[in-house]
């Protein structure tokens, strides 16, 4: 039994101009211990999927999905109070956004050992004494002055260091990552990650790792989720992924890597993500897959099984060459 | 945070030279001077009202006027009332608590439904209670005082015969000297039965009059504040935690949402000065509001610098506390700079 277990989860927003489904069809499964990466570009979904797992979403938002289990409960059918019993002791998140992830108005301290009073039953002086204990693990000199600190008294850094340890606070099995180095400096996303992969590795939590970084994705993560428009498109093991990807739309990401390009030129894809107004009737890709066919612009995609990566394709690629699914299987 | 405070300080002196400067010459464009006022229709022998404006300075020249009221305020000396002879400092600190009392209670009116229907209409946005908060909150904005102070009048005294009309205490059936000029408090220590609470009912209709325009400020302030605070991403924070919505609603989301608030409230000072004038006036309140409204129709002078100095100034040093207070609620002032 998976720690985490997510089948056909969709998400879809009440807007102004009629639904829209930024979340479609989304299974995943992540064991204890593990590290699962989520790929895919801005609007494809990825955030708004792992906030449906813990509950985030505004209430604009409608979420369905065949299973959402977490550590054999059904996250759909508990009551609001006790989904939170769950959401910030068993899984935890960190944002994308450090700075402002921070309640401006409260010290570090404050803010890091409110998760424990809500869940642990722990004195003050043990909550306090977990608070350095726990600034000392992510690597923040002084720990006892830092906890005295308020949030705009650090850098976007420290401020992350500070996020990660208020999501250890309560010993969780399943961290939730999202794009966590994003809005950090280079100097400083290569350190973040680095403590990230350290914690996961020494503390043996489940971490999922939302990233738009193919390089963070190739260093980390066991297994790799790829998304599109809102559509999990492929998912297979890392190195799987990156020896033969079986969607054209990886493949063309992973030719994008400037480690891998071959000309003077920097392969792209053309276009942009569809939105509300021009989403496309078959596969969302055809418009920018180089391998479209007429039935990939009219009738949506079947999914492949596991050997071609649970493509989301009509013509699967194998070794870079387009196949029918029945051929390709 | 000295600094600060230094600085902030010596702003407020030439708002206090303005004020003066603005007091004396609103009150003498006023047609009639104090003479005039008293003696009425029949008039008076010239001889003797040169006699009675030589008495009061009046016959000088105005910007000598002008120089002699300003050292008199360097000095702390607010003159002396032409009708009652009483100093005006005397005569305000009597008739103030009056007016503080009410204000007081207007304002804890308005703050203790002001916040909560905010924070609900904003939680609930878009629902029923958002939409009738808002609607009713505009009404009470938009309602002139005396109109809404005799709406309740009718409403509540006559009809329900449920709280006195004018006032601040049955004088048939209580009487008491003064101690603190708050009644409810001078009630409290009178140990007459029953005193305060005929001081409460007595304060109930002049403190909804009084509180519903800053009560509808406060609830829309708070309303529009919250709502920018709860798509914060620390709001998500807290959520994420698994803490419970009122403490995420109530903790982490009040206290930033709170904070442009609490300079409204501040504001609302001078309004509800202001206010009270008006509901003073209607509920025959024996406070400073009433004394001015008076004090015009006699011209006296004295009275009306002396009174709207200090009125200003009070809301002068509010602001200034809310200034500090302001800093005390967010740490990115009180650490930056």
């Amino acid at each position: 039994m998976p720690l985490l277990s997510i089948r056909n989860l969709s998400v879809t927003f009440a807007t102004g101009r009629g639904p829209f489904k930024a979340v479609d069809g989304v299974d995943l499964d992540v064991e204890a211990g593990e590290l699962v990466a989520i790929v895919g570009e801005s609007g494809s979904g990825k955030s708004v999927a792992m906030l449906a797992v813990m509950g985030l979403l505004p209430w604009t938002a409608k979420v369905t999905a065949d299973r959402l289990s977490f550590d054999g409960q059904d996250l759909a059918t508990l009551t609001p109070r006790e989904r939170r019993k769950i959401i910030g002791r068993d899984i935890a998140m960190i944002f994308q956004e450090p700075m402002s992830s921070l309640n401006p108005c409260f010290t570090v301290g404050f803010q890091i050992r409110e998760a424990m009073a809500a869940h642990l039953d722990l004195s003050r002086a043990q909550r306090q004494a977990r608070a350095v204990e726990l600034l000392e693990l992510v690597g923040i000199p002084e720990p006892v002055r830092r906890l005295k600190a308020f949030p705009h008294q650090l850098s976007g850094g420290m401020s992350q260091r500070v996020m990660i340890a208020m999501a250890l606070a309560c010993r969780p099995k399943l961290i939730i990552a999202d794009e966590p180095t994003t809005a950090l400096d280079v100097t400083i996303q290569a350190q973040i990650l680095d403590l990230l992969l350290r914690l996961q590795s020494e503390s043996g939590v489940g971490l999922v790792l939302i990233t738009h970084d193919m390089g963070v994705v190739a260093e980390t993560s066991q297994r790799v989720c790829v998304q599109y428009a809102g559509q999990q498109i492929e998912m297979q093991t890392t190195r799987g992924l990156f020896r033969d990807p079986h969607h054209p739309y990886t493949s063309a990401l992973l030719a994008a890597l400037p480690e891998r390009a071959h000309g003077r030129l920097l392969p792209s894809i053309p276009g942009v993500v569809p939105g509300l107004a021009d989403r496309p009737k078959g596969c969302l890709f055809s418009p920018r897959c180089r391998f479209a066919t007429d039935t990939c612009r009219t009738v949506p995609p079947p999914r492949a099984n596991a050997a071609l990566g649970h493509a989301l394709c009509h013509t699967p690629l194998v070794d870079g060459v387009p196949r029918a699914q029945e051929i390709a299987a | 945070m000295f600094r600060f405070f230094l600085r902030r300080v010596a702003l407020t002196l030439p708002t206090f030279v303005a004020l003066m400067f603005v007091t004396f010459v609103a009150v003498r464009l006023v047609p009639g001077d104090p003479i005039e006022a008293r003696t009425g229709e029949r008039g008076i022998a010239p001889e003797r009202l040169a006699m009675l404006r030589h008495d009061l300075g009046l016959d000088q020249p105005v910007w000598q006027q002008f120089l002699h009221y300003a050292n008199g305020i360097l000095h702390g000396d607010f003159g002396v009332s032409i009708v009652t002879k009483t100093p005006i400092l005397h005569e305000f600190a009597i008739l103030f608590p009056a007016t503080l009392e009410l204000a007081f209670c207007g304002l804890i009116f308005a703050i203790v439904l002001g916040i909560p229907a905010g924070v609900i209409a904003a939680v609930k946005r878009g629902s029923i209670f958002d939409h009738s908060v808002m609607t009713v909150a505009l009404a009470g904005y938009s309602m002139p005082i005396f109109w809404w102070g005799l709406l309740l009048i009718m409403f509540m005294s006559e009809y329900l015969g449920l709280t006195p009309v004018s006032g601040r205490m049955d004088l048939i059936n209580y009487y008491f000297e003064p101690v603190t000029g708050f009644m409810l408090i001078d009630s409290l220590l009178s140990d007459q039965e029953g005193a305060f609470g005929a001081a409460v009912a007595h304060l109930i209709l002049p403190s909804i009059v009084l509180g519903t325009i800053p009560l509808a400020v406060i609830a829309r302030m708070t309303r529009s504040s919250m709502l920018e605070v709860l798509s914060e991403d620390y709001v998500r924070t807290a959520r994420a935690k698994g803490l419970s919505p009122l403490r995420v609603v109530g903790l982490h989301a009040l206290r930033n949402a709170l904070i442009p608030v609490v300079t409204v409230i501040g504001l609302q000072t001078g309004t509800l000065l202001a206010g009270a004038v008006l509901t003073e006036t209607i509920f025959a309140w024996p406070g400073v509001g009433k004394w001015l409204i008076e004090s015009i129709s006699r011209r006296d002078y004295p009275a009306l610098q002396g009174g709207i100095m200090l009125i200003s100034g009070i809301v002068i040093l509010v602001n200034l506390i809310v200034d500090l207070l302001y800093v005390a609620i967010n740490p990115r002032i009180r650490h930056g700079g």
